[in-house]
């Protein structure tokens, strides 16, 4: 029993951060109807840069406050510099653009911090929690903590503010959202700059229970993409539920079926996922234009 | 080389595969045309699914990497005659292809573009766990390709073989292209609803050319494994998917020609960054970006496009 309940903390832990990389890509779904195939590279980068600072002297707070804030103004250079030129080209041009903007970043990591592994403190310690008799690090606990807050927050803002409701305007109709004066191109620049905060409060957080490096971000962007397709692309509640359900269901396959293949339990999921219901669990069944 | 005239195009590159010996190069100048053949042909198969009928497939270096391990496990470890083993390779990675292929082409845009790629990775993490056959992350040793007594070895032999199999792949292309059934590819790019009103049988075109350009990789993987004689699970890996997505998009969509010109660019590329660590995943990543941003449709068709305009 203790060993199942420590599946199944571990599985809500990684599940957090999954939650956490799949309302990133649902933002900027939302906004422009694209994926941020960079995602990845957001969560890998606020870790990276956490870690170096913290390495370089800084404490501990400001440190990952600066990656946060250096995160997010990546988001909105690569919105600025790569998305808005071309923002009439096709959903493939677009994931190709983010695709290349992931490498690019990936590359500069590597550049400046090599290609080692670099390790973060926790915010409260090390000294693991106990659980129902299984071990819980307390750095889980604030993952799962600023998950639920960011979502809560995210949907008091969807459905209270003019700006959040400007943003599922633009998702629904970019072009009648513009026709009522919605500055679309702003909403999409916001829902970078947005998910890219995202991702580095996920990196920050997480990095203290794993290690990080230069390619950590492609996995985890990835794991995070499948969690947003399994909740339904577009999806606050669907993020997080797809992405507790991947960690869980990845934690247990871990246990009882093969460690080795837990990663490829996302992958074989989210094929099956497709194949069943294109739409997710929470997404809206779309009709395709001709 | 244009479509249009395909018969010039296929002059110049039967001169150019003919001169490059005449240069007498070095082994490392033989070394990087045998590896830009091998990539032009698998971007030539590449593009005629994600050029030519617009299905994006972020996961075709799992192919290359199938061919490639089913001729070095069934050659290294059960003492196959590697022609029966590239066969059987073939064979294996087009059930593969065609099993898949009719549920993941269903799929549009993010959808296909993500299962695509869960499937590249599923297939390296299979490479990277399955350490009793393929050594694992380590990579293994794979034989010389030997056809009963006789043992294909040294630069120039390779170099003959590849420019057999790139000539008789530009010109199978050629002439797919420009046949109805090339037609119909390019007319699902533009609409497949449209395609289907004009009689085009779209999931059946569809699964054909995915299986076909799942087969050229599984092929060059194959062959790839014998002449490098190791190969490791990056050969599979999600990076050559990107930087194979990369040499298409560069070379020029929807263009054979373009095709071989992105493969030749984006091989030699990463030569000229080796000294600077991560420099070359920061080139092919801008080199994507801005592709993408001002000649959405590659170096070759732009350039075509130019000369066309300015003739009267």
């Amino acid at each position: 029993m203790a060993q199942l309940v420590q599946f199944l903390l571990a599985g809500l832990t990684v599940g957090s951060t999954y939650a956490l990389a799949a309302v990133g890509y649902t933002l900027v779904y939302s906004a422009s109807g694209m994926i941020n195939f960079a995602q990845g590279e957001f969560i890998m980068l606020g870790a990276m840069s956490a870690s170096a600072l913290v390495a370089a002297g800084m404490p501990l707070l400001p440190a990952l406050l600066i990656a946060i804030v250096f995160t997010t103004l990546v988001g909105i250079a690569l919105a600025k510099l790569a998305i808005e030129p071309a923002r009439n080209a096709s959903i493939v041009s677009l994931i190709i653009i983010t695709l290349g903007a992931g490498q690019v970043i990936r590359g500069a990591v590597q550049l400046m911090l090599g290609k080692g592994n670099h390790a973060l403190p926790g915010l409260s310690g090390d000294q693991p929690l106990s659980v129902f008799g299984a071990a819980l690090a307390p750095q889980a606990i604030w993952i799962m903590a600023v998950t639920l807050v960011i979502v809560v927050g995210l949907m008091v803002y969807f459905s209270t503010t003019m700006h959040g409701k400007a943003l599922l305007a633009t998702s629904h109709n970019r072009l009648a959202a513009q026709l009522v004066g919605v500055n679309t191109m702003g909403i999409l620049i916001f829902s970078f700059a947005l998910s890219a905060a995202l991702g580095g409060i996920g990196g920050v957080l997480l990095a203290p229970l794993t290690f990080t490096s230069y390619d950590a971000g492609t996995m985890l962007g990835l794991k995070g993409f499948v969690a947003a397709a399994l909740g339904g692309l577009g999806s606050a509640p669907g993020a997080i539920v797809g992405g507790i359900a991947l960690g869980v269901i990845e934690s247990l396959t871990a246990a009882y079926v093969s460690s080795s293949y837990k990663d490829a339990m996302a992958f074989v999921l989210v094929i099956l996922v497709f194949l069943v219901a294109p739409q997710g669990l929470f997404g809206a069944k779309t009709t395709d234009r001709v | 080389m244009s479509e249009k005239t395909p018969s010039l195009g296929l002059l110049f590159l039967l001169a150019v595969l003919a001169a490059f010996p005449l240069l007498s190069p070095g082994a490392f100048a033989y070394d990087l045309a045998i590896r830009c053949m091998i990539n032009g042909v698998i971007v030539i198969g590449l593009n005629l699914l994600f050029g030519y009928t617009g299905q994006i497939s972020l996961g075709h270096a799992g192919f290359v990497g199938l061919g490639a391990y089913i001729s070095a496990i069934l050659t290294a470890c059960f003492g196959w005659p590697p022609v029966f083993a590239l066969l059987v390779g073939a064979v294996a990675t087009a059930s593969l292809a065609f099993v898949i292929a009719r549920p993941i082409l269903a799929l549009k845009g993010h959808h296909l573009a993500m299962a695509t790629l869960g499937l590249g990775i599923i297939i390296t993490i299979v490479l990277n766990n399955e350490m009793d056959y393929t050594g694992g992350s380590d990579g293994m040793s794979v034989p010389t390709f030997s056809v009963g007594y006789w043992t294909l070895s040294g630069d120039r032999g390779w170099y003959l073989l590849l420019s057999a199999c790139l000539l008789a792949t530009v010109m199978a292309a050629l002439n797919l292209v420009n046949s109805p059934a090339g037609r119909a590819l390019q007319a699902i790019h533009g609409s497949e609803i449209a395609a289907r009103v004009a009689g085009v049988d779209v999931t059946g075109v569809k699964v054909k050319i995915f299986v076909l350009s799942a087969v050229i990789a599984s092929v060059m993987g194959s062959l790839e494994a014998h002449y490098l004689e190791f190969i490791t699970p990056e050969t599979a890996g999600f990076g050559r998917s990107i930087t194979l997505m990369t040499m298409v998009v560069v070379g020029g969509m929807s263009s054979v020609g373009g095709s071989l010109v992105g493969a030749v660019l984006l091989t030699l590329l990463p030569q000229a960054l080796t000294s600077l660590e991560g420099g070359e995943t920061i080139a092919f990543g801008l080199i994507l970006v801005v592709t993408m941003i001002f000649l959405p449709n590659g170096l070759v068709p732009a350039i075509r496009d130019r000369f066309a305009r300015q003739r009267p």
